[in-house]
């Protein structure tokens, strides 16, 4: 075995516990999963934000709360930080698709964490628009919606606008919803992206979703920004 | 049939023969090659900029041909691009064509490319280049560089593999010369490749000069310059990535150094962007084992220059044992020696360079030199300081290996602290020697290895300078 980021050699360690139970693949080496921070201690109860004090809100979700939303709360595996920027644009931008194996396990734990008390449960990854999805190839939200244990549906379409990350906040803030609805959703729904930065995306797509019948609306992203 | 099918893929496999690379047909030469920019580039159908009924009809007159990039055998894949074969770094990826897809992972940095992806290779005509070459040079060769530059000139014409093992200082670029021109003159396209862009970067400037009515071009990471089908390409090793079958002699500086011994892909291109029948030219003054071995074995002709240009020998290190450095250091003083040997240079007016073999261990000798400066990889100061030290306005340079090629300072002395690390491997020893005594006017440098137990690589730099040295007295080949 090789991690999937260096390339070093795994070597499986050996205990009566690893000698007994099933064989279980590692992708990464411990080396590397060190340097992943995932999002521990207290958060903003809304969007996952690491912050002082518990089950409060942070000043984005106040702004966002004031305007009525749409979207009920955001969970998030991982914290961003120099290391995750560097798999990211890897397996984003240079579309390594098989990185996404790196975050199997701890998407799948997280997800059922959070989410295992809700019923009817529908997952709906964040579209591309169509000239980014002929650009890379994947689309990164599928992915990751892949690795969830609960039925997925391309519920909503994007029409194609300038990247998110190219924009300043303001721009972001102020620019129009490039979703539209595709196929209605009754049930209770999770959104799925790679990254909740100002949130501005998975509002969007919220609002449409919820303006077509969808009973809440939650979003579930790798990384909060 | 499957049998022989099997067979021959095998046979493809493991002999990595460029057979797939469509050949330029001579009948097809009458035609006017208006894509001297193709010519012998090994591109991708998406970075070639051209209008889709212009391509169709190149395509179905068979001047342009696509080839798949990947190549699909029956127990793994093969990415024509990079050379990789490893199963573990090619992956799965669903794709528009409705089946899985797989890509290359090794060389996705340059654009991810999948079973889906093709070259684009031009089979038309090779651009034809003036023929009148004047080389304008005047210098004088002395009598190992003389018999050097005909052996290159011979592997060039009668389209052999050469070993050029020329000690550091022999001036290997004026060997090129002759043979160079010579080629040239006869319509040969040629590339001089080496793994290191700084050295890129100074030798265009120097052709430019002795070669002016010549289309030359350099390519590194990060250039401006394109090629349009030039004639004489210098460039990276990396860059040899994007070529195929496209040169007649290819001079390969520096073949040792990192990364091009390292990383297989590299040879792998540099094979793939000669023609079949060509010459290649290897340049280095510390060959690797795989070279050693092949040259004796004389299954790879070499030459050597064992004198330097100003035909004085190389420098002869001592070594001089400094037990317990490092309790000193801890103690924040120099070893004894160390600093006995640092007040007796300072007296003299050369100045001092002192190689580290860490960053960690440069910045601590720093500390403890008065007057010392280090640089490292990542300083971001570090021309400005090699400018400085070479201006005399830093007398006591110190140093990690980044410094141990390709440099040239007039008059110093050398001293590696901690010879016996393992970082300093034979051939970084030999380098190191090499940076002293460069200059004509001051051809001797005094060399000192400060070890705590001689290593191997030591042992052995030390004995191949003198077999140098001894070949150089003799006069012998």
């Amino acid at each position: 075995m090789h991690c999937l980021w260096c390339d070093q050699k795994i070597l499986p360690e050996v205990t009566w516990l690893t000698f007994l139970t099933p064989h279980k693949i590692k992708v990464l080496c411990e080396e590397c999963k060190e340097k992943f921070s995932f999002i521990v201690g207290p958060v903003c109860i809304r969007c996952n934000r690491p912050m002082e004090g518990k089950g409060k809100t942070c000043y984005d979700c106040e702004r966002w709360i004031a305007q009525n939303p749409s979207l009920e709360c955001n969970i998030s595996v991982f914290e961003y930080n120099s290391f995750m920027q560097e798999v990211i644009s890897k397996w984003k931008y240079r579309g390594d698709y098989v990185l996404a194996e790196l975050f199997r396990e701890d998407v799948q734990q997280r997800f059922d964490e959070a989410f295992s008390h809700l019923n009817n449960l529908v997952v709906v990854p964040i579209p591309l628009s169509e000239e980014r999805l002929q650009e890379r190839g994947f689309n990164q939200a599928e992915a990751i919606a892949s690795f969830v244990n609960y039925p997925s549906e391309n519920a909503i379409k994007r029409i194609h606008t300038e990247k998110q990350s190219k924009k300043s906040r303001k721009e972001r803030m102020t620019s129009t919803n490039p979703f539209q609805i595709q196929k209605p959703q009754r049930s209770t729904i999770v959104l799925i992206d790679d990254i909740y930065t100002t949130g501005r995306t998975l509002h969007h797509a919220a609002e449409v979703l919820k303006l077509s019948g969808a009973q809440e609306v939650h979003a579930f992203t790798l990384i909060r920004g | 049939m499957k049998f022989a099918q099997v067979i021959s893929s095998l046979y493809s496999y493991f002999n990595s023969s460029f057979d797939w690379i469509p050949s330029t047909s001579t009948a097809k030469s009458h035609s006017p090659n208006v894509y001297p920019s193709l010519s012998g580039k090994l591109l991708l159908e998406k970075e070639v900029e051209m209008n889709k009924e212009e391509k169709e009809m190149l395509l179905s007159q068979g001047l342009l041909q696509r080839v798949p990039v990947i190549e699909d055998y029956v127990w793994g894949y093969l990415c024509r691009r990079c050379g990789n074969k490893k199963r573990r770094w090619f992956a799965g990826l669903p794709c528009d064509c409705g089946e899985e897809c797989v890509y290359c992972r090794n060389c996705i940095e340059m654009g991810r490319v999948s079973t889906s992806s093709h070259f684009l290779v031009w089979t038309g005509s090779e651009p034809k280049w003036i023929n009148d070459h004047v080389l304008k040079w005047d210098g004088e060769l002395t009598f190992y560089q003389k018999r050097a530059s005909e052996e290159i000139k011979s592997a060039i014409d009668s389209k052999n593999d050469l070993l050029v093992w020329a000690v550091c200082g022999a001036g290997k670029t004026e060997m090129l010369f002759e043979g160079l021109s010579h080629a040239l003159a006869e319509g040969k396209r040629v590339c001089i490749a080496t793994p290191r862009a700084d050295v890129v970067k100074e030798l265009f400037p120097r052709f430019q000069e002795v070669l002016p009515y010549v289309d030359m071009v350099a390519l590194y990471g990060g250039s401006q310059h394109v090629d349009e089908g030039a004639q004489l390409v210098l460039s990276t090793t990396h860059q040899l990535l994007r070529y195929a079958q496209a040169f007649d002699v290819l001079i390969i500086d520096e073949v040792d150094a990192f990364p091009f011994y390292a990383d297989s892909s590299l040879l792998w291109a540099s094979r793939r962007a000669k023609k079949k029948e060509s010459a290649t030219i290897y340049l280095t003054a510390t060959p690797r084992i795989r070279f050693k071995i092949l040259s004796k074995l004389k299954k790879l002709q070499t030459v050597f220059v064992p004198q330097r240009f100003h035909g004085h020998p190389l420098p002869v290190p001592q070594f001089v044992s400094c037990f317990g450095w490092k309790s000193s250091l801890d103690k924040n003083t120099l070893p004894r020696k160390f600093k006995s040997w640092l007040h007796e240079k300072e007296a003299g007016t050369r100045r001092v360079l002192v190689f580290a073999p860490t960053i960690a261990l440069a910045e601590q000798l720093a500390d403890l030199i008065p007057n010392g400066v280090y640089v490292h990889s990542e300083d971001e100061n570090r021309d400005e300081k090699v400018q400085q030290f070479r201006e005399h306005e830093i007398s006591i340079l110190i140093s990690t290996s980044i410094l141990e090629r390709g440099v040239t300072f007039p008059s110093i002395d050398v001293a590696v602290f901690h010879a016996g690390h393992r970082n300093f491997d034979e051939a970084a020893l030999v380098q190191i020697v090499g940076r002293a005594g460069r200059s004509a006017s001051d051809p001797n440098g005094d060399v000192v290895f400060f070890h705590d137990g001689k290593s191997e690589a030591m042992v052995e730099a030390r004995y191949s300078i003198l077999n140098m040295n001894d070949r150089s007295r003799k006069g012998e080949r």
